[in-house]
């Protein structure tokens, strides 16, 4: 980006307008780095002072430590590749999954009607009270991890995907009936490239679902993962451990919702869809 | 072209019967432009999906000039142009969809786009294009299908009044100039004179017909408003305006009689 150095005397409207702009922008960030830094500040200090106990709140040096600790001995590494290996699977799954049930319904007026039902309940069921079945069903290990990440997610995924298929225009649909297209041609040529704005906040809600599923999975069934670490850690009364890893589950979650987020960006910038909203 | 034959139609739902369309009898003549005037809600859409054979009659008949059923095209009040294609490949999507795509369609898209300014366009999305430009590459979206016969539902009504009066101009003189059949949906007095070499009048629901007026204007020239100012454009005006008030006015008195009951 061009410099410019002028007097705002000189500066045109436009490019006062984009300098306030900026200058907005680049507050907000600073100030969200103040309150973040305020708050690691204020923790340090109460741990040593003594106001809160570190051996149950830890302190930020004292993660610092734990991290760099964990991080030597290479169990952080195992941990989090374990982590986000089954996150990653449960997602892709996921969305597989999901989608081909989607078309499905979406295909067969009779089929959706039947099964609405069933989808709502299964999807209202509070789905970590299935992590012991699954476990029972298909023994501990990454599989019933996945499972659970699975569960978690699916069926309000196979919902949200459907209704907003069932939200195609419908003149767009009749315009391709017209033109000679059959029921393939509608999915193909309307409803999946239209429904791509919606499949993307899917995704979004779903990285995060995903790894709350993996973490409840990783309680019951894992002898790897941040989930387990959590639970060791717990048993052990090492807590500098649990809070590290609930940070870096933090930061997982951030960074996969953010790598979904610039994808998302990157296809409205190509579609130029941007124009339209 | 086409003639329809005491066409009768009713939609069925749990709350009951309603007849859109009753003993319905008119005919279009190949290569005419035919306006369709009628209260609102009076079943004009019916009229546009019997013609195109996405309904079927329940009564009557609908007849085709030719053996078979000729090529059908469109024009809605949305261009419904999809945003994640090009201008070209939006074109492009009903011999994409017929399998009917090849070197031949190509040259002639490139014409068409040429002929009509939108060649310089080709590649950009159609929410960089202005409504009218949108409208145009709907109407040529139809065209490269080779239709016989148009059907245009409103497709002017949601531009503001100065490009609709040019749009609709423009999409009328390309229609003309490739001589196809055209019947034209609208609420708009003034466009279905001004447009068509017919008027047909409908009834309030259910449809028939109670006017069909052949329009001869004396235009002292070719731009936009010739026709609107021509010496017997008020007549027509009139005499439509009338028509349609007395039906408004009537479907009034029988919802009040009807109340009585």
């Amino acid at each position: 980006m061009k410099k410019i150095h002028k007097s705002r005397a000189k500066m045109s409207d436009q490019e006062r307008y984009v300098l306030e702009h900026h200058k907005k922008h680049h507050q907000i960030t600073a100030l969200r780095l103040l309150i973040l830094a305020a708050f690691l500040f204020l923790w340090e200090i109460a741990a040593k002072t003594g106001l809160i106990d570190s051996f149950f709140f830890s302190s930020p040096s004292i993660i610092a430590e734990c991290f760099m600790e964990l991080l030597e001995n290479n169990t952080l590494g195992v941990h989090l590749a374990a982590s986000i290996g089954e996150v990653l699977f449960s997602f892709a799954l996921i969305i597989a999954l999901s989608l081909a049930a989607a078309i499905l319904l979406w295909w067969s007026d009779f089929l959706s009607r039947i099964l609405e039902p069933f989808l709502v309940v299964l999807n209202s069921l509070p789905k970590s009270a299935l992590a012991p079945l699954i476990i029972v069903w298909i023994g501990t290990g990454a599989k019933a991890i996945i499972a659970a990440g699975v569960s978690v997610a699916l069926f309000g995924s196979i919902i949200s995907l459907y209704s907003g298929f069932r939200e195609t225009d419908e003149e767009k649909i009749l315009l391709v009936r017209c033109l000679g297209g059959r029921k393939r041609d509608v999915l193909t040529k309307v409803v999946l490239p239209s429904g791509i704005p919606n499949i993307f906040s899917v995704m979004k809600v779903n990285i995060g679902l995903a790894l709350v599923g993996v973490v409840i999975g990783e309680f019951f069934a894992g002898r790897v993962g941040l989930g387990y670490l959590i639970i060791y850690g717990t048993q052990v009364f090492q807590l500098d451990m649990v809070i590290t890893s609930i940070l870096l589950l933090c930061i997982l979650a951030m960074l996969m919702y953010q790598i979904l987020q610039w994808a998302e960006h990157r296809y409205y910038r190509k579609t130029g869809i941007e124009n339209l909203k | 072209m086409i003639t329809f034959d005491n066409v009768s139609f009713a939609y069925h739902s749990l709350q009951g019967e309603t007849r859109a369309v009753s003993r319905l009898c008119f005919r279009v003549e190949p290569k005419s432009f035919v306006s369709m005037v009628g209260p609102s809600g009076c079943g004009k859409s019916t009229i546009l999906s019997l013609t195109a054979g996405v309904l079927s009659p329940q009564e009557g008949e609908i007849r085709y000039d030719s053996d078979k059923k000729p090529i059908i095209g469109y024009m809605l009040q949305k261009d419904h142009l999809f945003y994640w294609r090009t201008i070209w490949q939006n074109c492009l999507l009903g011999p994409e969809l017929q399998k009917t795509l090849d070197d031949n369609t190509k040259t002639r898209l490139t014409e068409l786009l040429k002929e009509y300014g939108l060649w310089e366009f080709k590649d950009k999305k159609p929410q960089e294009l202005s409504g009218g430009m949108r409208q145009r590459a709907a109407l040529i979206r139809t065209l490269i299908m080779n239709p016989e016969l148009l059907l245009l539902d409103e497709p002017f009504s949601a531009l503001d009044f100065q490009t609709r009066l040019r749009v609709s101009d423009e999409i009328t003189h390309i229609i003309r100039e490739q001589e196809k059949t055209a019947i034209l949906i609208t609420h708009d007095l003034q466009e279905a004179i001004s447009l068509g070499d017919r008027v047909l009048v409908l009834s309030s629901r259910p449809a028939h017909l109670i006017r069909d007026v052949t329009v001869h204007l004396t235009k002292s020239g070719d731009d936009l408003l010739s026709a609107r100012n021509a010496p017997e454009f008020n007549g027509y005006f009139n005499m439509l305006w009338e028509d349609l008030k007395e039906e408004t006015d009537n479907e009034k008195n029988s919802q009040v009689a009807g109340q009585d009951v």
